[in-house]
């Protein structure tokens, strides 16, 4: 057993304690915070795959935003509302389905020959050069679809009060 | 050593975690957390057939470029999602995803 195997163990037990903790908490805080361990724990895993931009933006992204938004609509939604709302008659079929899924996709993985090869690392200098030489129109594509988005979400969020008082506002 | 197959039995049991937590929660905040721990298997997924692949470098660079694109599509997702929810939230005082059936027959 090699320390990268131990390694890669450690993160494997980081994301599914997390996402397990994810699933079945009835303390929605809890969730998101184990929703942060596993976002750790798959930056830790793409570390072992020799992707060190790709942990980076996994902590910076996941493990800083979507954590930190995910708390801020617990804080605007009660969070009261959620205790009772953990507990649900389609568990036993939901566990029965994600169970069967997992063997059908584990036995597809297992039987599956892949050629063995070892791990190649990607410099960062080399994946920016793909990223803005070859990807170039996607990612500004992709830029504009998160503006798009962002915009959307504020427009989604915006009170009718508050755009009412603007209205007002600018009559008078 | 690890071999690929380690990566990829990760990712279908964090797939399989996110499906339970989608078909089981009924707080829309927590299927959204589980579609996002779905969306981390298809990552992790992704890494251990563009790290381990013997194809060369252009290969894993088109891995690694592809999950970025995954993370951006899924950032703008989640803040539009979470939108969603709070409007929700705000019209109908609720955010149980049983509830929301106005469009049931």
């Amino acid at each position: 057993m090699t320390f990268a195997l131990v390694l890669f163990c450690a993160a494997s037990v980081f994301v599914i304690v997390g996402a397990i903790v994810v699933v079945t908490t009835r303390n929605i805080v809890y969730a998101a915070l184990g929703l942060l361990v596993t976002m750790i724990g798959t930056a830790g895993v793409f570390l072992l795959a020799f992707a060190e931009f790709l942990a980076l933006v996994q902590l910076l992204i996941y493990g800083g935003a979507v954590v930190i938004v995910v708390l801020f609509a617990l804080m605007l939604t009660r969070i009261e509302d959620f205790r009772h709302l953990s507990n649900n008659r389609q568990q036993p079929i939901a566990a029965i389905i994600a169970l069967g899924i997992f063997a059908v996709l584990a036995t597809a993985i297992i039987s599956t020959p892949f050629p063995h090869s070892e791990r190649t690392a990607l410099s960062v200098y080399e994946l920016g050069e793909r990223l803005f030489v070859d990807w170039a129109v996607p990612f500004e594509v992709a830029s504009l679809v998160l503006l798009v988005a962002l915009i959307g979400a504020i427009v989604l969020v915006r009170s009718d009060d508050s755009g009412r008082e603007i209205e007002e506002e600018n009559k008078e | 050593m690890i071999e690929p197959v380690y990566f990829q039995i990760l990712a279908s049991m964090l797939f399989c975690v996110g499906i339970y937590g989608v078909l089981a929660r009924r707080s829309a905040v927590l299927v959204l957390m589980s579609i996002e721990l779905m969306l981390n298997a298809v990552n992790i997924n992704l890494i251990s057939y563009a790290s381990f692949s013997d194809l060369g470098t252009d290969h894993a660079s088109l891995g690694q470029v592809l999950i970025i694109f995954v993370i951006t599509i899924a950032a703008a997702e989640f803040a539009l999602a979470i939108a969603i929810i709070l409007r929700l939230y705000r019209n109908r005082g609720s955010v149980n995803v049983d509830e929301i059936d106005l469009m049931k027959g």
